[in-house]
């Protein structure tokens, strides 16, 4: 199967379980299972190429320019890490299914489930390195998703988000390593960089990459000083933790370690780094693991130690290092998950994992006992068990390994690392399952169903197997191992077996297993001395550095953004004219080239009216009735410029905006106090005129310069006017422009038109639903209301003028193409008449009218626009290509029919909606404040007779 | 005549600047009214100032207003209509729901002038 399906598969398969999880909780947990087990086989497919040697690749340019493309190989490494992740993950799938509870979204689970599985599978199988890094973080992410699944609990999230943070900084550290060494090696092609040993190594960069790379891999593998998250991520449900810690999560930073060795490794920079960080967190997390009484505290803490493990033996350098990681790695997935899924069977059964309240399980659980003895004295080193294999392969490394100038500094820690190993190896198979049968137990623990022990089962039969017949795995091993050693080593030819005589590991190994067995003997004496002596708690400074770092950010944005608007506009102003400024003072201006034109009275005058509005609005601005006069003089005066200017079209779009801007501010104004009262000081006022003037002139001189000057290239418009009709159909070069040139510009903007409406009309509602409403309905107008608020000659005129300003709409809608007109105006003119009827009479009277809901309006439009846009692909056109044809239908003219004209009905129907949504939001606001209104559109109606003829009035009179 | 349009920019620039300056809704509304207009006239005269030459094709004229700009400017009326509403809206919406009309959030020195703003 081809690598891409082999990681497509769990991402896709991530949409099924949500789907199914309505059909029942096998249906789901069957699917998921179906889903991997696919992948699984699909990657077994590619072994007999793995086994020959080969390296089997799968390439597809994504962004070249960028160096980012999908490419993904496959060799012993790759397969073998794939193998653990989706093997584990077919058992873990299975044992889950009976784990999680009817409570449990089980849809939910396994989505995360498969999502992560799919970034996991994608990090092991990437050949790029920036495609890596995106699986990477997906892994983060998706473990993020999977610890805080059980939302409810604050541990959960707690434990969620201190992962996400800690392997999240890991993260970003790593990406700037990564591009570092993508710099260096000239590809992010791993393959290619894999190549570049000596060109890396001998980089100036090279140390910087190394320790950025390095810290990616410590977070997310727990090492030493980043270890403390992993035991606050076992708030996870068990299946989670087994998947996470034994075979996955964790083991990417090892896996990515052990990708990068053939590169990275072999200097004394690596070899410090990793070999102490290695070994600080092996002898560091087992001692802790001894002392946690909480189960899966216990195996969290070991598996922190046994990262530390494999990464002091990757940190070696040599290849028999390499190999012994190699092997403990496949050792320690098949032990650990099997432990983790059998505390999970514990705390499923005894409702408790705490190993004070355990003790005496033997014969209460005599499958899980099996289980839980044959994994543990093999993570504790016990001849004819796997974990026995690989540990003394370790001891023996250790003998050999100096850091630091002390020859028994490494092989005395990795010791005392196993002493405590095997005595926690050993509390967890006495605390829990020896001793006298307890009578206060949570709940009566008994072997669950084959359900959920057989998957940790199968795995412990991998552990005596191996453990029993080294042989078996030795050639897998070795082709791993080849793979990781790249071409910078020899696979070593050491045999694996079982008794190699009498050799310094050997008597190590007894060394640990006595000791492990002393300390459990004195074990209470122990605990003691360990609660009695202070220790840092991890998670307390974390706490701390994250309150410290949020703090520090507090001050620094509160500071910036005090909540002030003048300030921050202030800020914008100063440094908008400063930018201007300096490239005012430092660019060149050349001469002018157009004459200026002169200005008859009409013109100045209409300048006069401008300038004076505007000038009385500032000066007037504390009367906003007034000040909405004047800003609608100053409007006007635009339009008329436009006019002027030969902008017809703009002309009647400014003017029609216009119109409908002073209605919704009059809207507003009914809300709004009706006047500003005197606050800012005179000061102050002096110093924003300040700014004001400034900005003013720079405008001007900048507007000025440039109207003097032509371009100093020649504009594209020359191809608008010269294709608009050749090309376009119309001889409207604005319209055509709008509608066919930059169609897809206009598309874009009818969209955030409508958004904007959407956008009001959800805030209105929600102003409506919250504790506004109360306050409206009792709210008292500060203004006289109206006697006569829909007047008998409006009404009737407005109804009288709707046709007619439909059929001027619908006119200057159909000519746009050719003549000033089209959809934008049209709809304005169109949104004009509509108001009118709900000022005139009357909101209920309209809305019962009105047949179509507005947003759908907004949808239409956009829609039909959209849909002509896609049409032009059935003739195998780029989107939104127009095409037109004239047609003679007799008795009329001839005339242009063309698929413009179809776009700018979407345009019409987009601007008609998103105008009146937002006009009716507001008048929603409106109603709501003021007394129900009558049922008929006139208050005074002669027209009607008897008694309940005129209701309203009375009622408003009192106001 | 560029002097007059030039300096109606600049008036238009200056008004609304001093008035996205105050402290109320209200008048930064209008200000930020006042500054579209002068933006958008700004744009708009980008194509330079032509008389008596509308962008509408005839035959035997050979000059006309640039198009462009007037496409342009075209959608940015409409966009400002909806950007507009939306700020009144949500100057509204404050008004509404803390009886305060002030656009800088309260600080220590004046947190009690809520009371006396309407």
């Amino acid at each position: 199967m081809s690598l891409f399906f082999i990681v497509a598969l769990p991402f896709f398969g991530a949409l099924l379980p949500g789907l199914m999880n309505s059909a029942g909780r096998s249906a789901c947990a069957g699917v998921t299972f179906t889903v991997t087990l696919a992948a699984f086989v699909g990657l077994l497919t590619n072994l007999p190429a793995v086994l020959a040697g080969d390296l089997v690749t799968a390439r597809l340019e994504w962004m070249p320019a960028l160096g980012l493309n999908f490419t993904l190989m496959l060799d012993g490494l790759g397969f073998f890490f794939a193998l653990l992740i989706l093997g584990i993950g077919l058992l873990i799938i299975a044992y889950a299914r009976h784990y999680l509870s009817r409570e449990d979204n089980m849809g939910e689970f396994f989505t995360y489930l498969l999502l992560f599985q799919g970034a996991m599978v994608g990090i092991v199988l990437s050949d790029n390195i920036l495609l890596l890094l995106v699986f990477w973080e997906l892994t983060s992410l998706s473990s993020f998703l999977l610890i805080g699944y059980w939302k409810h609990l604050p541990e959960a999230r707690q434990g969620a988000r201190m992962a996400l943070t800690v392997t999240g900084m890991g993260g970003l550290c790593m990406i700037g390593g990564m591009l570092i060494l993508g710099q260096i090696a000239g590809s992010y092609d791993l393959s290619v960089i894999l190549q570049n040993r000596d060109l890396i190594q001998a980089d100036p960069l090279y140390l910087t990459a190394l320790i950025l790379i390095l810290l990616g891999c410590f977070t997310k593998s727990a090492q030493f000083p980043f270890h403390f998250w992993l035991p606050h991520a076992m708030a996870a449900p068990t299946p989670v933790s087994a998947y996470l810690h034994s075979a996955t999560m964790v083991k990417a930073g090892i896996f990515l370690m052990a990708r990068m060795w053939p590169v990275l490794s072999g200097t004394p920079e690596w070899f410090v780094i990793v070999t102490t960080a290695g070994l600080a967190t092996m002898v560091l997390g087992a001692t802790i693991a001894l002392f946690k009484n909480d189960l899966k505290s216990l195996l969290a803490f070991s598996t922190v130690s046994h990262l530390g493990l494999i990464t002091m033996l990757l940190g070696t350098g040599t290849a028999f290092g390499a190999m012994a990681a190699t092997f403990h790695i496949l050792n320690h997935a098949t032990f650990k998950a099997a432990l983790f899924m059998s505390a999970g069977i514990i705390d499923h059964e005894a409702h408790t994992r705490d190993i004070r309240r355990l003790g005496g399980l033997r014969t209460l659980m005599p499958v899980t006992f099996v289980i839980v003895a044959l994994a543990s004295l093999s993570m504790a080193g016990i001849p004819l068990l796997n974990g026995f294999l690989s540990k003394e392969m370790m001891l023996e490394e250790a003998t050999h390994t100096v850091l630091f100038d002390t020859p028994w500094l490494v092989p005395v820690l990795a010791t005392v690392a196993s002493v405590f190993s095997a005595a926690y190896c050993f509390r967890l198979i006495g605390h829990v399952f020896f001793g006298p049968v307890r009578d206060d137990y949570p709940a009566k623990p008994h072997d669950p169903g084959a359900g959920l022990w057989l998957p940790p089962a199968l795995l412990v039969v991998l552990v005596v197997v191996i453990g029993v017949a080294p042989f078996l795995a030795e050639p897998f091993v070795k082709l791993v191992t080849v793979s990781v050693l790249g071409n910078a080593a020899e696979v070593p030819t050491a045999y694996f077996k079982i008794w190699h005589g009498l050799v310094p590991a050997l008597y190590l190994s007894i060394v640990a297993v006595v000791g492990g067995l002393v300390l459990l003997i004195t074990f209470q004496l122990l605990n003691r001395i360990w609660e009695s002596t202070p220790r840092p708690e991890a998670k307390t400074i974390f706490d701390a550095l994250i309150a410290g770092v949020v703090l520090l950010a507090q001050k620094l944005i509160l500071g910036l953004h005090n909540g002030a608007f003048t300030r921050y506009a202030m800020i914008a102003f100063v440094a908008i004219l400063a930018a201007g400024y300096h490239a005012w003072s430092t660019g060149t201006v050349g001469g002018a080239t157009r004459l200026p034109q002169s200005a008859g009275p009409v013109p100045i005058a209409g300048w006069g009216m401008l300038v004076a509005a505007t000038i009385g609005l500032v000066f007037l601005h504390r009367n906003r009735f007034l000040s909405l006069m004047l800003i609608g003089i100053v409007g006007l005066m635009v339009s008329v410029g436009f006019v002027f200017f030969s902008a017809p079209d703009l002309a009647m779009t400014q003017f029609t905006v216009e119109v409908v801007t002073i209605i919704l501010l009059l809207l507003a104004l009914n809300f709004l106090p009706k006047y500003t009262p005197v606050e800012s000081t005179l000061l102050r006022r002096v110093r924003d005129g300040g700014v004001a003037v400034a900005g003013g002139l720079a405008t001007f001189a900048l507007a000025h310069h440039y109207l003097l000057r032509d371009a100093v290239s020649t504009p594209i418009s020359e191809f608008h006017l010269a294709n608009s009709y050749k090309g376009g159909g119309g001889t409207n070069a604005v319209n055509v422009i709008l509608v066919d040139f930059r169609g897809f510009d206009t598309y874009g903007e009818i969209i955030v038109l409508g958004i904007a409406a959407l956008l009001i009309y959800a805030l209105t509602e929600t102003l409506l639903n919250g504790p506004v409403r109360a306050r409206l309905l009792n709210r008292k107008p500060d203004q006289k209301r109206a006697g006569d608020t829909h007047p008998m000659m409006m009404v009737v005129l407005t109804r009288v003028i709707m046709p007619v300003i439909l059929m001027v709409g619908f006119y200057i809608f159909l000519r746009g193409h050719n003549e000033p007109g089209g959809g934008f105006i049209a709809g304005l003119v169109v949104s004009i008449g509509v108001v009118m009827q709900y000022m005139a009479s009357g909101f209920a009277w309209t809305s019962t009218r009105l047949k179509y809901p507005y947003h759908g309006v907004i949808g239409a439009g956009v829609l039909i626009a959209g849909l002509t846009g896609i049409g032009s692909w059935f003739v195998g056109k780029p989107f939104l290509t127009s095409d037109f044809a004239y047609v003679r239908i007799p008795p009329f003219e001839e005339f242009e029919l063309a698929t413009a004209a179809l776009f700018d009905l979407g345009v019409f129907l987009a601007v008609v909606g998103a105008v009146m949504l937002s006009l009716e939001s507001f008048s929603r606001l409106a109603r709501r404040a003021s007394q129900p209104e009558s049922e008929h559109p006139m208050d005074i109606d002669p027209s009607r007779e008897g008694p309940d003829a005129d209701p309203a009035p009375t009622a408003k009179e009192a106001f | 005549m560029e002097m007059l349009v030039a300096s109606a920019i600049g008036v238009m620039t200056a008004g609304g600047i001093y008035l996205v300056l105050r402290l109320r809704t209200f008048p930064v509304i209008m200000g930020i009214s006042l500054l579209t207009y002068a933006v958008n006239v700004f744009l708009f005269t980008s194509g330079r100032l032509t008389t008596g030459a509308p962008p509408i094709l005839r035959d035997g004229v050979a000059i006309y207003a640039d198009p462009l700009p007037q496409a342009l400017v075209l959608t940015a009326i409409v966009i400002s209509f909806g950007m507009t509403a939306v700020v009144v809206m949500i100057g509204l919406g404050a008004f509404l729901g803390s009886d305060d009309d002030h656009v800088d959030d309260p600080t220590d020195e004046n947190e009690d002038r809520a009371g006396d703003a309407s």
